[in-house]
């Protein structure tokens, strides 16, 4: 069925490069930027957060009990920001120009934004599949002798010395890139409105990423268990939960703090769009917190699970505002999606989950060795 | 938790924060804003002089090799909706709908002095050159269209209906002020409505214009004193407006005297300052995560990691 929506998404991919981007969407001067880059690059890079949240608990906060679910929430990561560099190859006009940036630093921008996102999603994306390998080189120095066996046994030992440095760096990069995310919008200035336009954007977007990455995990443990027949892990994934309800928290409070310091809590009283989707936001940021502030509610692998997808749709629709909805080039424009943007936004959905279903498959990830709960249970 | 690993918390935490914190507290001295050349050139364009009969939009396509767009004329003549892919230079008309109020406006790129454009684009394919000119090289140009997303006046332009798309945006005729001569638009302007010029001398020139009539000029609301728009807005722009009808009515943002580009490249540079907090966090989450492996390893009982890295 996913290798169907696929294929028929797919003839849109072509689509795209035969009739161009006039065409085959529904961008224009006013809103240069549509899905492609608001749900397929800035929320799909948040849902591929979850390694970055879970290698923040295991490594830095030191919580072991959590190793089990590092390779799967590495693996999402994988794939959700390599989909997020295809998506791009898609969204800008002159994609086989992309290449001229690693090539010219002496062009580099560093006062741009962007350019420090892209500089760090290129590598970020060989920094995670480099953190995964283990899992694919256990696997094929099982397997037959030959190449893959040979590179395997050579390559472990190499990748397992530089492991530390891989896997700081895979929490540098996504702390830099995120948060620079919001760096990006704060360079529109007054075209973004100004319940969203604030300095503490970098701030407010690396926060939002954390708590995506953490729902990720908890919503991926849920359906592999379901899925796959795995044990679920619901007393791991409900401590890991009392962490989420202070990350929601802060993510509210900070957002109305900065309001009310720079004088703008009075624009929520005028109704309108704007202030519609900022209450929304606030509504489903606040949810899973509320969902989520007892010990028995955590615990329930049903609410956990409810949680967590609020709490993603709750990022997801900050991440589009900020993008989008409340991003105002004028009267004169309109943007919703075409229909060919949203199948090719579906396509690469279709095509990261008909990976991820492949690689859980044959190689180790779910069942990594280390995925017996280790001996010492760390008590936070 | 023991001590031991408090302590470690602790300490990422504060190198996280630390981060964080740089970007919150705005140092004041993060950015330089950027001050006119001093041989930095211009336009000034006074409503009060246009007639709208669009000689400059003409002569702007015959200076830059831009065919007329007749799409909406059903391919009859040009009849450009706005500025776009093929069209740097337009004319529009402001009309009130209450009363007899009417207005003439030129677009086209103002050449900021601070511009949001050059600071957005990632490897500099939109550059502020030789007398401040904003000018576009398409040899760089990914067509992310981030430029597109930061100008406050919705200048750059682009190709969507090429495969190749590029961004159109004025650039000051720079190719003919090379050859000693003048932009399209100014050389044909019968009214002199729009004139080219050192950007001192069009302020000057502006101010004396005000001075000499100041009730026929307005400022940005109605009711303002009257301005030169341009002289200050969003860190000043090289290309200058006078106007008979507010400027906020021509479109023109009101901008304060801030650039543009200030606030997020304040936060930008605040953070990454010499990449002196980036390599410091590396550092410091480096040495934990060693340590914490090494623990996690001896805790778990399985000597030197077997799994290898990320297990
Ligand atoms: S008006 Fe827009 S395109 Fe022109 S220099 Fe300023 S920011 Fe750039
Ligand atoms: S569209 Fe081209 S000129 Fe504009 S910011 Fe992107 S790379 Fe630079
Ligand atoms: S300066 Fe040249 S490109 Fe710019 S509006 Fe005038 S004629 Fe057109």
């Amino acid at each position: 069925m996913l290798v169907g929506v696929f294929a028929f998404c797919a003839l849109f991919f072509a689509y795209r490069f035969a009739a161009g981007l006039g065409a085959s969407t529904a961008l224009n001067d006013g809103y240069p930027w549509g899905i492609w880059i608001a749900f397929d690059v800035v929320v799909g890079t948040a849902l591929g957060c979850g390694g970055y949240a879970v290698a923040l608990l295991v490594y830095i906060l030191n919580k072991g009990t959590y190793h089990p679910l590092v390779r799967p929430a590495l693996l999402t990561s994988a794939l959700g920001y390599t989909m997020a560099s295809i998506a791009i190859h898609f969204d800008v006009g002159r994609p086989w120009l992309l290449y001229r940036i690693p090539l010219f630093p002496a062009h580099w921008n560093f006062d741009s934004a962007l350019f420090e996102v892209a500089l760090c999603v290129m590598t970020y994306v060989a920094v995670l599949w480099l953190e995964l390998s283990p899992a694919f080189m256990e696997k094929w120095s099982q397997g037959p002798a030959g190449f893959l066996k040979r590179t395997s046994e050579k390559a472990a030992p190499i990748v397992d010395k530089a492991m530390p440095w891989l896997i700081a760096l895979g929490l540098l990069l996504p702390t830099m890139h995120q948060s620079s995310l919001g760096t990006v919008m704060l360079l529109t200035g007054q075209k973004l409105h100004p319940l969203w336009n604030t300095p503490l954007l970098p701030l407010l977007f690396l926060v939002s990423c954390l708590g995506m990455g953490y729902a990720v995990v908890v919503f991926e443990s849920a359906l592999s268990a379901g899925v796959l027949g795995r044990r679920r892990e619901t007393p791991m994934l409900a401590s890991l939960a009392g962490v989420m309800v202070p990350v929601l928290a802060i993510f509210t409070l900070v957002r109305f703090v900065d309001l009310g310091l720079r004088g703008r809590l009075g624009l929520l009283g005028t109704f309108d769009l704007y202030t519609g989707m900022f209450l929304l936001e606030t509504v489903l940021f606040l949810a899973p917190a509320f969902m989520l502030l007892s010990q028995k509610a955590r615990s329930d692998a049903g609410n956990l699970f409810r949680a967590a997808m609020v709490m993603i749709l709750a990022g997801s629709v900050y991440r589009l505002d900020a993008y989008i909805v409340a991003f105002r080039p004028g009267s004169r424009f309109a943007y919703f999606p075409s229909f060919a943007e949203l199948m090719v936004t579906l396509g690469v959905v279709a095509l990261e989950v008909i990976l991820y279903v492949v690689i859980v498959k044959y190689f180790p990830i779910l069942s990594a060795p280390g995925a017996e709960a280790p001996a010492r249970t760390a008590r936070a | 938790m023991s001590a031991v690993d408090r302590r470690t918390v602790l300490k990422g935490v504060a190198a996280t924060g630390a981060v964080a914190a740089t970007g919150i507290s705005l140092p004041a001295h993060g950015r330089v804003a950027k001050v006119a050349p001093p041989d930095a050139v211009g336009l000034l364009y006074d409503t009060t002089l246009c007639i709208g009969c669009k000689t400059c939009v003409v002569a702007c396509r015959e200076a830059n090799d831009k065919k007329p767009d007749t799409r909406l004329s059903g391919g009859l003549w040009d009849m450009p909706s706005d500025l776009n892919g093929q069209t740097k230079n337009v004319i529009k008309l402001y009309k009130d709908p209450d009363s007899p109020e009417r207005s003439y406006f030129k677009a086209q790129c103002l050449h900021c002095v601070d511009p949001a454009c050059v600071g957005a684009c990632m490897i500099g394919a939109l550059q502020k050159r030789e007398f401040g000119i904003v000018t576009y090289d398409s040899f760089f140009c990914s067509g992310c269209r981030y430029c597109q997303m930061v100008c406050p006046f919705e200048i750059p332009k682009f190709e969507w209906e090429k495969l190749a798309p590029k961004i159109v945006k004025c650039e000051l005729c720079n190719h003919r002020l090379r050859e000693g001569r003048q932009p399209g638009c100014t050389e044909v302007c019968p009214r002199h409505a729009v004139v080219y010029g050192k950007r001192t001398d069009l302020l000057a020139e502006a101010k004396r214009r005000i001075a000499e009539s100041p009730k026929k000029y307005k400022g940005q609301k109605k009711g303002d004193p009257p301005k030169v728009y341009g002289e200050t807005e969003g860190g000043g722009t090289q290309c200058l407006y006078l106007s008979h009808v507010p400027f906020e009515k021509l479109g023109l943002p009101d901008l304060s005297a801030d650039p543009v580009p200030h606030v997020a490249q304040t936060v930008q540079h605040g953070i990454y300052q010499g990449f002196v907090a980036p390599v410091a966090l590396y550092a410091v989450l480096g040495a934990v995560v060693f340590r914490n492996r090494k623990k996690q390893a001896a805790t778990s009982g399985e000597p030197g990691n077997p799994t290898g890295g990320a297990e």
